[in-house]
């Protein structure tokens, strides 16, 4: 067993009890948004993607890169994006207009809105 | 270490501390959007120190830039897309294709890593390898199955076969004899009875399991996903791998018990597959053991809109029925009329873990109308009128007793309300096939409807002979 190994189970064991710890604390209403955020988090993964993608060398490393990267960004891109959108949804005071808005979430007086739309984050 | 490696190293760290303080905002709804936000922040640097990386060790070929790039542009499309137009209703489905997609990628990064690097005999990261494969692989398949069965293309009734508890030991004894007899003897070909016995027990895993039983299983998959990109840490050496992925595995594995919990049953038993009816429930009619008594969309409206306290029970069936929107109207409707309307949320309504909170909030329903079981819970006492909506086996006083199917099941005290409504198609009984006391007790009137159908009479009523 070499210490590079130790000191790996070391960080995976306490980031385990921290995951316990940390996720303890969310409330029930909050579950699915937790899951999905926890499921955008293992989309990390396109950092493994990417490096594989850098040591390929023949046509079985690049079809592996591929699909990997692939999977992985949808995983990021994804998760993120469907968490943002359905955190949005949970407001304090029900929005002025029952339809569900795709305009930043400007409730604030004083016009959060200012920036525009430009953005490509929802 | 050079000064490179050091800083490398450290902004990984950085990432890390990024997941974790997000996922700590998301305690309440209030800071949950900037959780998401600085998670999301965590992500983009890891790829950037990713990025730097590889240009500063330089060996990247020009193929490997445009397989990277491309792969990740056609794929962050696809998730961007997925994310945009998914229905509310079907995100347990989408978490199930992410958690297939992730745990895959990590299945292919060990696979990679096993046939570029070659397997060091004897040595534990073959180990790690050898279970980022066996885990990957796993939840992929079972996690494309669970998305199937979810969106309805594959039979959500557990599906057994003669002999299946035959075929999923031989899957498991396969696997694991394969990735045992890898740890001694490298072999690609084995490595590929490694792959296909751990994606067919992916199918068998789930194949089994009942739509209802769906909260436990995606929790679990997610788990899985959670280790399966934890492993991949330890096969390339990347801390931030391994600390998301502990995050991610500790996270699944606390809705996992949360919601077996809820559901009052075992995780050995739900694998194994019991009564897990999925989405119909049994047709059977089953005779009540005492009268029933129903009520008429007029006088349910009067009651409700003269109430001074109302608690609305969703379950399941309104999940089913898509009827979150006509809830939400009715009860905007009693508010206005200044009654005060809360909601009583069993841990397992709905398809996935908290799945109906954000159908509600969905509904444009404000979070703090949300109550959890253990919070509502002593408030029924003080309530006029408790309407339960498609919720069945969590409201059943039976669960008090023991003896019965659901003893000990943690349930929601709606028999403590001081008049009860049910909104129920039939006397169906729920998915664990008893009949529920509650129907029977001298509180409680029937309103027998569909519960989309059944709302929309309720708020026209409400408006008609009281507003």
């Amino acid at each position: 067993m070499t210490q590079a190994l130790l000191t790996d189970i070391v960080i995976f064991v306490l980031a385990l009890l921290v995951g316990f710890e940390v996720i303890s604390k969310v409330p029930a209403t909050l579950h699915t948004p937790l899951m999905s955020a926890a499921n955008s988090i293992h989309g990390i993964i396109l950092v493994g993607a990417m490096l594989l993608a850098a040591s390929a060398n023949n046509a079985l490393g690049y079809v592996l890169a591929f699909v990997a990267a692939f999977f992985a960004a949808m995983n990021v891109v994804g998760g993120y994006v469907v968490t943002g959108r359905m955190l949005k949804m949970f407001r304090r005071r029900p929005a002025p207009a029952a339809v569900e808005s795709r305009e930043p979430e400007g409730a604030l007086p004083g016009g959060a809105d200012g920036a525009g739309r430009g953005g490509a984050r929802s | 270490m050079s000064a490179f490696t050091w800083v490398t190293q450290l902004l990984y760290v950085a990432a890390a501390t990024c997941f974790v303080l997000g996922l700590h905002l998301m305690n309440t709804p209030a800071t949950a959007r900037q959780g998401n936000q600085l998670s999301a922040g965590g992500m983009v640097l890891a790829v950037a120190v990713t990025f730097a990386l590889i240009i500063h060790a330089g060996v990247i070929s020009g193929t490997g830039w445009t397989v990277m790039l491309t792969g990740a542009l056609l794929g962050g499309g696809a998730g961007l897309y997925a994310a945009r137009t998914v229905a509310m209703t079907a995100m347990p489905q989408l978490v199930s294709v992410f958690n297939a997609v992730g745990g895959g990628a990590a299945a292919l990064v060990a696979i990679n890593d096993y046939v570029h690097t070659g397997a060091r005999v004897g040595e534990v990261t073959t180990v790690t390898t050898l279970l980022d494969v066996l885990i990957g692989a796993v939840t992929f398949s079972g996690s494309i199955i669970a998305a199937g069965k979810l969106q309805g293309l594959i039979n959500a009734a557990p599906i057994t076969f003669p002999g299946s508890r035959v075929v999923n030991l031989a899957l498991v004894a396969a696997g694991i004899g394969a990735a045992c007899y890898l740890i001694a003897t490298p072999s690609t070909a084995v490595l590929i009875v490694v792959i296909v016995a751990a994606l067919g027990f992916g199918v068998t895993m789930v194949l089994p399991i009942g739509g209802a039983d769906m909260p436990v299983v995606i929790s679990l998959l997610n788990a899985f996903t959670g280790t399966a990109v934890a492993m991949a840490g330890f096969v390339i050496g990347n801390w931030a791998l391994i600390i998301a992925g502990a995050l991610v595995g500790a996270s699944g594995s606390i809705l996992t018990k949360l919601m077996a919990d809820a559901m009052n049953r075992s995780l050995r038993n739900i694998m194994i597959g019991g009564f897990g009816t999925g989405d119909t429930g049994p047709a059977a009619l089953a005779g009540p053991g005492g009268d029933v008594r129903s009520i008429a969309a007029d006088d349910a409206a009067i009651q409700l809109a003269y109430a001074q306290k109302v608690i609305i029970v969703p379950g399941y069936g309104l999940a089913a029925a898509q009827a979150q929107h006509e809830l939400a109207e009715l009860a905007s409707q009693l508010e206005q009329r200044g009654v005060d309307v809360s909601y009583a949320i069993h841990p397992v309504a709905g398809r996935m873990p908290g799945h109906m909170n954000v159908l509600l909030a969905e509904a444009n329903v404000p979070y703090p109308q949300l109550k959890e079981m253990e919070e509502i819970n002593p408030d029924f006492p003080r309530a006029d009128v408790a309407l339960v909506v498609g919720a069945n086996d969590v409201t059943n006083p039976a669960a008090r007793r023991p003896g019965n199917a659901i003893s000990g099941m943690p349930i929601l005290d709606v028999d403590h309300a001081k008049s009860i409504i049910v909104i129920k198609r039939s006397m169906g009984t729920g998915y664990a096939g008893i009949d529920n006391e509650l129907y029977t007790d001298p509180k409680t009137s029937m309103y027998f409807a569909d519960a989309k159908t059944a709302l929309a009479e309720l708020t026209a009523a409400v408006k008609a002979y009281v507003g």
